[in-house]
């Protein structure tokens, strides 16, 4: 069955579905099997966004994910829907900068990341995605150091390419948080 | 071989039929198909092509109409509320016998219904859409590569048996990324057909596409001949796909995104011992009756897993002719079954309770 199944959720905006394509990049890269699912419509444009991606070395079955094993929220309302759907032993990132309230739930590990400040702080204020995206990296191994970097060339888009360094900056930030 | 790449299932399919030598593609925006159009926009003019965002759907399938007369691959593609304004036109192609590609990335109905996944197209679909007796061929994708095979497949059985052939997938499908190895750009032969509407520079007699014949008698032949060609279809062109066939006592019947779900489930069935498979049809018309037929001699009953009210339910019971229960496990309006769901129904499918 699929190894990590991945939910990154928050404001449409926030860059949630150009993160998960990094990491879809970077399965390509490693030559998984993986789906990409994105919410649409809508819910783009201002409203709450999600999507999900499975990184297995299986066939996937389903691309829809009803227990994740790894998530991502960067808004009050995402850490309110997907709090319970959390896989028990899971793992789940929160942009502390963002949500006041601590997660209730024991039965899974909380990573708090402050990365919207964290992203400001490095003059970069939209890069908060990255970094929460390389604190995932760091704490599960979905993928390798090497084909998350190149996961990330692929998805920047060539009329960004300038962008690509700070974004990796931003994924080295969030490789080496420490949660106080 | 082309190498791996990662596609959304619009632009696979927007991809393949550039490959399969589609070089007219008429569309108008509509959610969630519009990445196909946006796809084409871009890469149609600079391969010589025709891109065109037609003033409506209506619009967009006659001009479809139009080149296929002409003997050259064209489509069209939307979503549930623009197919049902194409079914007219679909109408006209099956009835001048024009092979064409119309591609519906499903959303809920009926009406302007929602933007989320469905397959409550499957009747519209597979009954002929559009008024008159006439098939279309309906092929329905379970994965972004076959979002890229089943647009060559289609475009290939649409010219061998001149008529127009329909990609039936859901939202899902068009929207989700998965690796997708593309299809060899395929040689067409460049030769015109000996139907199409080419001019005949005054060196030979008319070819005349159309679909009006005044003549009762006329007009019953050739829909006669026609449906000649749909029983040759019936019996050659089924396509379908079977997961833990083997010794099953369940047989899951769905297509699509539920056909993924139900893999899911199927395997957690199977944790807990009890033998689920699955028969996928691939080919929606022509519908898979023999492999269904042959199953039902196998398992004690089947539940048909799909996002509308029942709908291939019926073509289950009618292949299986009746011979052991269907359940149903169906999610609408763009919900989506789970594997939860599809559990349940197996239980309930186990008890053998009604």
């Amino acid at each position: 069955m699929a190894d990590h199944q991945i939910i990154i959720a928050g404001f449409g905006g926030q860059g949630l579905l150009f993160s998960g394509k990094v990491l879809a990049y970077a399965g390509l890269a490693e030559d998984r099997q993986l789906s990409w699912l994105p919410s649409y419509g809508p819910e783009m444009r201002g409203g709450t966004a999600n999507c999900t991606v499975i990184l297995s070395d299986e066939p996937i079955g389903s691309p829809i994910v009803d227990h994740p094993n790894v998530v991502m929220v960067m808004n009050n309302p995402s850490l309110d829907k997907y709090e319970n759907m959390v896989a028990p032993g899971g793992k789940l990132f929160v942009d502390s900068a963002l949500i006041g309230r601590k997660v209730e739930r024991s039965d899974i590990d909380v990573y708090y990341i402050p990365a919207t400040q964290l992203a400001k702080d490095m003059g970069a204020p939209t890069l908060a995605n990255m970094i929460l995206l390389g604190a995932i990296v760091k704490e599960t191994g979905c993928v390798s150091a090497e084909h998350l970097e190149e996961g990330l060339r692929h998805a920047v888009p060539a009329r960004h390419a300038d962008l690509i360094d700070l974004n990796l900056q931003a994924l080295e930030i969030g490789k080496n948080y420490t949660q106080v | 071989m082309q190498e791996k790449v990662l596609m959304k299932g619009n632009e696979a399919l927007a991809e393949a039929a550039i490959l399969a030598g589609c070089r007219h593609y008429f569309g108008y925006p509509i959610t969630p198909q519009t990445e196909v159009a946006a796809y084409m926009s871009k890469k149609m003019p600079k391969i010589g092509g025709v891109f065109l965002q037609a003033e409506s759907e209506i619009a967009a399938i006659n001009m479809v109409y139009g080149v296929a007369a002409t003997g050259k691959r064209a489509m069209t593609s939307s979503s549930s509320p623009g197919i049902a304004l194409k079914c007219e036109g679909i109408s006209y192609l099956a009835g001048s016998d024009l092979p064409a590609l119309i591609v519906n990335v499903q959303r809920g109905g009926p009406g302007l219904g929602g933007i989320q996944p469905s397959q409550s197209d499957y009747f519209l679909a597979t009954r002929g859409p559009g008024h008159g007796d006439f098939h279309v061929i309906v092929l329905a994708p379970a994965s972004v590569q076959e979002m890229a095979d089943m647009t060559l497949k289609g475009f290939e059985l649409a010219d061998k048996y001149r008529m127009p052939c329909m990609l039936l997938a859901d939202g899902t499908m068009g929207q989700m990324m998965e690796p997708v190895v593309l299809p060899d750009p395929v040689e067409l032969d460049s030769a015109p057909k000996d139907w199409a509407v080419t001019g005949t520079e005054c060196k030979r007699e008319h070819h005349i596409v159309n679909s009006l014949y005044l003549s009762p008698k006329k007009l019953e032949d050739i829909n006669l001949e026609r449906y000649e060609r749909y029983k040759k279809i019936e019996e050659e062109e089924c396509l379908w796909e079977e997961f833990m066939m083997e010794d099953a006592e369940i047989c899951i019947v769905s297509c699509g995104i539920t056909a993924r779900v139900s893999r899911n489930a199927i395997l957690e069935a199977r944790k807990q011992g009890i033998k689920v498979g699955m028969i996928r049809p691939i080919t929606l018309w022509p519908f898979p009756k023999k492999p269904l037929l042959a199953a039902a001699n196998k398992v004690k009953s089947f539940i048909s897993v799909e996002l509308n009210m029942g709908q291939m339910k019926e073509d289950i019971e009618l292949a299986i002719r009746c011979k052991k229960p269907v359940y149903g496990c169906t999610r609408v309006g763009g919900m989506i079954t789970t594997v939860d769901d599809i559990l349940a129904s197996i239980k309930e499918a186990e008890k053998g309770e009604e």
